[in-house]
């Protein structure tokens, strides 16, 4: 049920982000979904692809700080409120969201949001429960 | 165990004459040999026989960087010039640098007390000493060399850089240990962990001498943990032969300062005055036995202290501690002053910092301290690197009273070194 994520340290200066993705593109990594945190120091940089290993030895041999870790991905139906109830879920459960960010899809009767939340087993039997959808990862690296 | 046991071990009494005959003999020497000194004593009309004791030195004038550079080259020279077998420099920031020349003797004596030192810190006949500091006029390197040689050891005349050689230098030649400068032992030890080799397992090291730059207790202990080995704490500048002047012993307490070649002294750097044993001040030097280039009450600039006590060790030479900082790589920020290596004691103690770091001083009242982040501690999370930037802010707030700017970078962003390190950018015009 977990999606596997990557997040990338991002030095506050010019063209790094550049740099990242370039190392990733030229690796042939497609980005399923990104996302940039950031403070004014430093950034960090999300990102979901349907080949984690691939990307993270492109990383490697380029040099940058990063990192893997799980995340959940929500499918919620695309309309106004459909955020809002899978959020509902979570904060009745006790479950605090760190992050969360959307996908880039081609489907049209559904938004597909990558959940970080403090703990990511409660969050899935919560979501489940509640009859909202969480995609395989198969499903999300092939989106 | 000892190289010299009967001079290491001397009396105090015995040490005080030896130093008396020793010191009135350069004293003479000088006075009749070098106008620059002969002009000097004079003018506060002091002649060799009014020095009767060791202490009558307070009485004799210092000699200061300056002088060296003013007399540049050959002014300061006791004995003729085709004497001299060698000749060192030390690099000046800018314009000539100080000159200092060596006779056959001198570059005897000196190896001499080097091998005073690596006997001491355990070296054998056995060991195998890779030298990484830089051949050439710097006196790290050669004087090292030669004190080694003197033992018995083989050396391995590697030179900095090239770190992918020096690595298989250590496993086809089993090098015990490594004369190396600080910098390029933290990165050294970064670049062994990244290629996967354990040191304990891997390599034979057992010792390491660190030089050339000042560096914290910190530094020392992480090193020392690394590598699985003990780093000695030592003391030297070229004006003083360079490496070799004071050198811990095992018991890692304070360097024991090689009293029948130097007379040591504490001063306060304002005033001038020689401070009691204990007290913080500037180390001042006089050499005993240096036949080409005696140098009398020489201004180190170095801050340090004379620790009385006596040794476990059984060696009679007093003790000086670790330097605590040179004054001209000390600065200053809203007013108040600052040392390098404060800064470097406070970020090797917190965890997830990586072991390059540079300060940058922007204005008078506004300093940059970059660090890198440690690769391995990295978990991705934007809360968990605001912390850490706050942490270190706070941390070395509270060491130097001044709130510098942190900026966290990768890995591998800052130059590296694998000579001496600039740690201090100093952006300031003044």
């Amino acid at each position: 049920m977990k999606v596997k994520q990557i997040s990338i340290f991002l030095e506050n200066k010019k063209g790094h982000l550049l740099e990242v993705v370039d190392a990733l593109g030229k690796a042939g990594v497609n980005i399923r979904a990104l996302s940039i945190a950031d403070t004014s120091e430093f950034g960090i940089l999300r990102i979901i692809v349907p080949d984690p290993d691939s990307a993270k030895k492109a990383l490697k041999k380029g040099g940058f700080t990063f990192n893997e870790n799980d995340v959940i991905a929500v499918g919620v139906s695309d309309r106004p409120g459909g955020l809002a109830a899978a959020l509902k879920i979570l904060s009745e459960n006790d479950i605090n969201v760190e992050y969360l960010y959307a996908f880039v899809t081609k489907s049209e009767e559904r938004a597909v949001v990558v959940l970080k939340t403090d703990d990511l087993d409660k969050s899935i039997k919560a979501l489940k429960k509640s009859g909202i959808s969480i995609l395989q990862p198969k499903e999300v690296y092939s989106l | 165990m000892f190289w010299d046991e009967e001079l290491e071990t001397i009396s105090q009494n015995k040490l005080k004459e030896l130093q008396l005959k020793r010191l009135r003999d350069t004293i003479g020497r000088v006075y009749f040999n070098v106008p620059f000194y002969h002009k000097k004593f004079k003018e506060i009309n002091i002649k060799p026989d009014d020095i009767k004791s060791v202490d009558d030195i307070s009485k004799l004038p210092f000699t200061t960087r300056q002088d060296i550079l003013d007399n540049y080259p050959t002014g300061l020279l006791a004995v003729s010039r085709d004497e001299m077998v060698r000749v060192h420099t030390s690099s000046g920031t800018t314009g000539k640098p100080k000159a200092i020349f060596f006779t056959k003797n001198d570059i005897d004596r000196a190896a001499d007390l080097i091998a005073r030192c690596l006997v001491m810190t355990g070296m054998r006949k056995n060991d195998v000493l890779q030298n990484m500091m830089t051949y050439g006029l710097f006196t790290g390197a050669l004087v090292m060399h030669y004190g080694a040689e003197k033992v018995g050891i083989l050396i391995v005349p590697a030179g900095p850089g090239n770190t992918e050689r020096q690595i298989l230098l250590m496993k086809d030649f089993k090098t015990t240990a490594l004369h190396i400068t600080p910098s390029y032992a933290l990165y050294l030890a970064e670049y062994i962990k990244s290629k996967g080799i354990d040191p304990t397992k891997d390599l034979y090291l057992k010792r390491a001498y660190l030089g050339a730059e000042p560096y914290s207790e910190e530094t020392r202990r992480k090193i020392e943990d690394i590598f699985g080995i003990d780093v000695y704490n030592s003391y030297g500048l070229s004006e003083m032969n360079g490496p070799g002047v004071a050198f811990e012993c095992e018991y890692k307490e304070g360097m024991h300062t090689w009293e029948d070649n130097f007379v040591v002294e504490v001063i306060d750097p304002d005033t001038g005055e020689v401070l009691p044993d204990g007290q913080k001040g500037e180390l001042v030097f006089t050499t005993l036995q240096r036949e080409g280039m005696p140098l009398i009450r020489y201004r180190t600039r170095d801050i340090s202290r004379i620790i009385p006590e006596r040794c476990p060790c059984g060696r009679t030479h007093r003790r000086i501690e670790r330097i605590f900082g040179r004054s001209d790589d000390m600065f200053i920020v809203k007013g108040v002053n600052i040392f390098p290596q404060q800064i470097e004691n406070v970020l090797m103690s917190i965890k997830g910092v990586a072991m390059n770091y540079q300060i940058v001083l922007e204005s008078l009242d506004n300093m940059i301290v970059r660090v890198e982040i440690a690769k391995d501690l990295f978990d991705g999370n934007v809360m968990h690197l605001v912390n850490l930037q706050n942490r270190i802010t706070e941390e070395l707030r509270k060491e130097i009273l001044v709130k510098p700017k942190v900026e966290l970078l990768e890995p591998g962003t800052l130059p590296v070194s694998e000579g001496k390190a600039k740690r201090v950018i100093d952006n300031r015009t003044l």
